[in-house]
């Protein structure tokens, strides 16, 4: 074994030196440890091993009276290594660092052992195996904490600009809240204008209000606000650097015109001979290959689709200002900034590759969002909502709730927002033609925030029907169009056979696309449902578990809107606070090298992926630079010297784990 | 080196597994499983570093000396690294490791590779049901020292 003993700092080799004394405290968690777990056996045999000099179960060793219990014991018995065994470091290790660190113990003399996630939450069943089990752990956990160094957690400097990914309404708010507290934001957008999902509802619950009237002038802030710069039509390509000092290169899609010439007048649409469908409505109605995106489009400017252009250069003719390019370029920016929030969005579940309830199959069968422009004013029907076939207007709807959401074929998960937005087009539509009659099948209805349930009540009162089932069959009738629908109403016990002039599909919530490209950029995690996960579930729900990158709206998982907006402003003032405070605190945990064993081979410089190792060409040395080094230990395992460690994961540490997995027995004469 | 020693009675017995986990993905989809509350047979043992590029030679085959009856190396998809590219360097050691293993006369299911992110509970608790289920069959370990448990 490589023991590469009394190389480094005096400092260490007096922590080498120094008696060990342990002391190991046993989380019981309520019943989650304590009642699988017996803590006490644990307890008593953990006691016996050498170094040990006291042992304490607590019933919530995070507690405040279970911390006062770590600090009195340091004191007592004058212990300079902790164990704590409970839940998982990942949620609990900061706490326990700085319980320690107050008593004047070095934080890195902490070692944390998971018996609840890894031990007693997956062995309910087995109580005396499990109890077996969490005594190996800890005897891992005291053996390896003896043999732990202090460490200097380090501060890196932060820029105190903002890079925001995403100009929906999390990332609109984000943007306003961090540059009204004065800093400078970037606001990339993917689309050619800023709004996101909002802008293309019609209303929206409880209240009703118009979706784009309280959108628009947001916009239309966020456009004015000096301190955002806002970069539409463009995509961050590359993420490089750590907390405090990303470098982000940012892709300018071409507009092929000149956004500084162009005024938004339109001219160009009007005079292009190719319609395609229109994206904006959900491919209801058309749009011109050159145009403006919709009318309340922050910036205001025309885009030209190369895709569908057929070069008629109609567009250069009619344009007054002369803005029309077609040679135009990509074009990069590269910006240094110090947080990002990504409020990457969503996109709803599509239907038709699995025809979904006949979607995509028969005419008269619509998801809710195709719904929401028919509805709206400004859509492609001037907000009468008809039906694809014949173009008349319904008086039967119905409506199919969690499509995609909710079903082992799909999406387990529930989209939060489906159940709502059915109800605000039922009663929007009910309001606007009193004569239609509207059918929500359901599985069951979620309303639980203000004036959701209130909504719900309006909707029955209105005499909107809710009726408790799934569509098990759903057929067109050939001549009508009309959608024959079987349904058992699971609250009568009955199978009822409806008909609708049509259908319409609460799609649910489902990642885009581009979220793969933005989660490997950031180097975040994603979460069962596909979409980016956050550092901690409940206690830190917009951070991630990369140090200056947060996560704001539906990115990381079903909201509504005033859910999206709250995360928008809750990301503005976490950053805020590296911002302000102009410096991060990075982990003291990084690679070492020992100048006595190096031969300056080399080996270790293509493993770093942060270019944090350099060679000392005087000396003929590797030389690791701190500041850059992220701590993963890749190049330790490829130095064939043994002059590189990785600090608190030196081999000796991770080897006096692995010895104590095990233990002899004495084998019964 | 006689497995006799160890397991006279092979329908109680429970192997040890060695899982060595990255913090920021298996270690993750370990806690997962535990959040979720996927059962498990009690026969592993976590050992959390950093990133799985820090799994060394050296810890792998310390741990089948000890006594390990199968190592785990795990690490987040490829892809997926939290330091850009750590599991691909833990990919092309892997090959290595299965080598030596197979000159050592390890059988092929007491090594296993898996890539578990951070929210894939489910299937950090089925491939450790699978491979124990495997390690029972085949019997403790040829290198485990007597009296090792």
């Amino acid at each position: 074994m490589s023991d590469n003993k009394g190389i480094e700092k005096p400092v260490e080799s007096k922590v080498d030196q120094e008696e060990k004394r342990v002391g190991v405290f046993v989380c019981e968690c309520g019943v989650n440890i304590g009642g699988v777990v017996n803590t006490k056996a644990v307890a008593d045999y953990i006691g016996t091993l050498p170094g040990v000099k006291v042992t304490s179960v607590n019933k919530f060793t995070c507690s405040d009276s279970g911390q006062a219990d770590i600090q009195k014991k340091i004191k007592e018995y004058n212990l300079n290594r902790v164990v704590v065994a409970a839940c998982s470091p990942k949620t609990h290790e900061p706490t326990f660092r700085a319980c320690i660190e107050q008593m004047g113990l070095n934080q890195y003399f902490l070692e944390f052992v998971n018996i609840r996630d890894h031990c007693s939450w997956i062995h309910m069943w087995e109580k005396e195996k499990a109890t077996e089990k969490a005594k190996d752990l800890i005897r891992m956990g005291v053996e390896r904490a003896k043999l732990l160094e202090p460490l200097q957690a380090s501060e890196v400097p932060v820029i105190d600009k903002a890079l925001v990914i995403g100009a929906g309404v999390a990332g609109m708010q984000s943007a306003l809240d961090l540059a009204d507290m004065g800093f400078q934001v970037y606001l990339v957008e993917k689309e050619p204008s800023i709004g996101g999902r909002m802008a293309r509802f019609d209303k929206v619950f409880p209240t009703n209000d118009c979706s784009i009237c309280i959108l628009g002038p947001k916009m239309v802030e966020v456009a004015r606000n000096k301190n955002i710069q806002i970069m539409s039509y463009s995509e961050v390509k590359a993420v490089e650097g750590y907390v405090g000092n990303f470098n982000v290169k940012i892709e300018h899609k071409p507009r092929y015109l000149d956004v500084a010439k162009c005024t938004g007048c339109a001219k160009c649409s009007e005079v292009c001979p190719v319609e395609v469908p229109y994206d904006f409505n959900e491919g209801f109605g058309t749009r011109k290959a050159i145009y403006v995106p919709f009318p309340q489009a922050v910036p205001l400017r025309a885009v030209l689709d190369m895709e569908n252009c057929i070069s008629c250069k109609a567009c250069t003719k009619a344009c007054e200002s002369k803005a029309i390019n077609y040679d135009m370029k990509p074009s990069y920016t590269d910006v240094n900034v110090g947080i990002i929030v990504g409020a990457v969005g969503f996109k709803t579940y599509d239907p038709e590759p699995r025809h979904d309830f006949g979607y995509g199959l028969y005419d008269n069968v619509i998801t809710a969002m195709e719904f929401e422009r028919l509805l709206n004013a400004a859509g492609p029907t001037g907000g009468h909502v008809v039906r694809p076939s014949d173009c008349k207007e319904p008086i039967k709807v119905g409506f199919v709730n969690c499509v995609g959401s909710r079903d082992k074929n799909t999406n387990i998960y529930c989209s939060g927002v489906c159940c709502m937005v059915t109800i605000k087009n039922a009663q929007l539509l009910k309001e606007k033609r009193p004569e239609t009659d509207h059918t929500i099948m359901y599985m069951d209805i979620r309303t639980p925030f203000r004036g959701y349930e209130e909504s719900y009540n309006r909707s029955r009162n209105l005499g909107v029907k809710f009726l408790r089932g799934r569509p098990v069959e759903v057929k067109e009738d050939p001549v009508t169009k009309n959608i024959k629908v079987r349904v058992e109403d699971t609250l009568a016990n009955e199978i009822r056979n409806l008909e609708f002039d049509l259908i319409v599909l609460a799609t649910g919530i489902v990642p885009h696309e581009g979220i793969n490209q933005i989660q490997q950029l950031l180097k975040l995690s994603k979460a069962a449902d596909g979409l980016l996960m956050e550092a901690h579930p409940k206690l830190k729900p917009v951070d991630t578990t990369i140090d200056g990158v947060f996560l704001a709206g539906v990115a990381s998982g079903p909201k509504d809107i005033p859910y999206a907006v709250s995360q928008g402003s809750a990301c503005a003032g976490r950053a805020t606070i590296l911002l302000k405070n102009k410096k991060a605190i990075t982990e003291g945990i990084t690679a070492v090298v020992d100048p006595d064993v190096c031969v300056g081979c080399g080996v270790c410089l293509p493993m770093c992926p942060f270019q944090a190792i350099k060679m000392d060409e005087k000396e003929h040395k590797a030389n690791v630079v701190k500041a850059l080094c992220k701590g993963c230990g890749t190049c330790v395992t490829a130095c064939p010297t043994g002059a590189l460690e990785q600090s608190h994961f030196k081999n000796k540490q991770v080897l006096a784990q692995i010895k104590n997995v095990f233990k002899f027995q004495e084998v019964a004469a | 080196m006689s497995a006799e020693a160890v397991a006279p009675n092979t329908n109680g017995w429970e192997p040890k597994i060695v899982a060595f986990c990255c913090n920021w993905c298996s270690y993750g989809g370990a806690d997962s499983a535990g959040m979720g509350r996927f059962q498990q047979p009690p026969s592993t043992r976590i050992i959390r570093v950093m990133c799985s590029g820090r799994i060394d030679p050296l810890h792998v085959f310390n741990a089948f000396l000890e006594g390990a009856d199968a190592v785990l190396v795990t690490g987040c998809h490829i892809g997926d690294c939290h330091y850009v590219n750590g599991n691909d360097k833990t990919k092309i050691k892997y090959k290595f490791l299965e080598n030596v293993a197979q000159e050592l006369g390890i059988e092929k299911e007491r090594l296993q590779l898996n890539w578990i992110s951070a929210s894939e509970g489910e299937r950090f608790a089925n491939f450790i049901r699978d491979v124990t289920a495997q390690i029972k069959k085949l019997g403790p370990s040829p290198l485990k020292p007597a009296g090792v448990v």
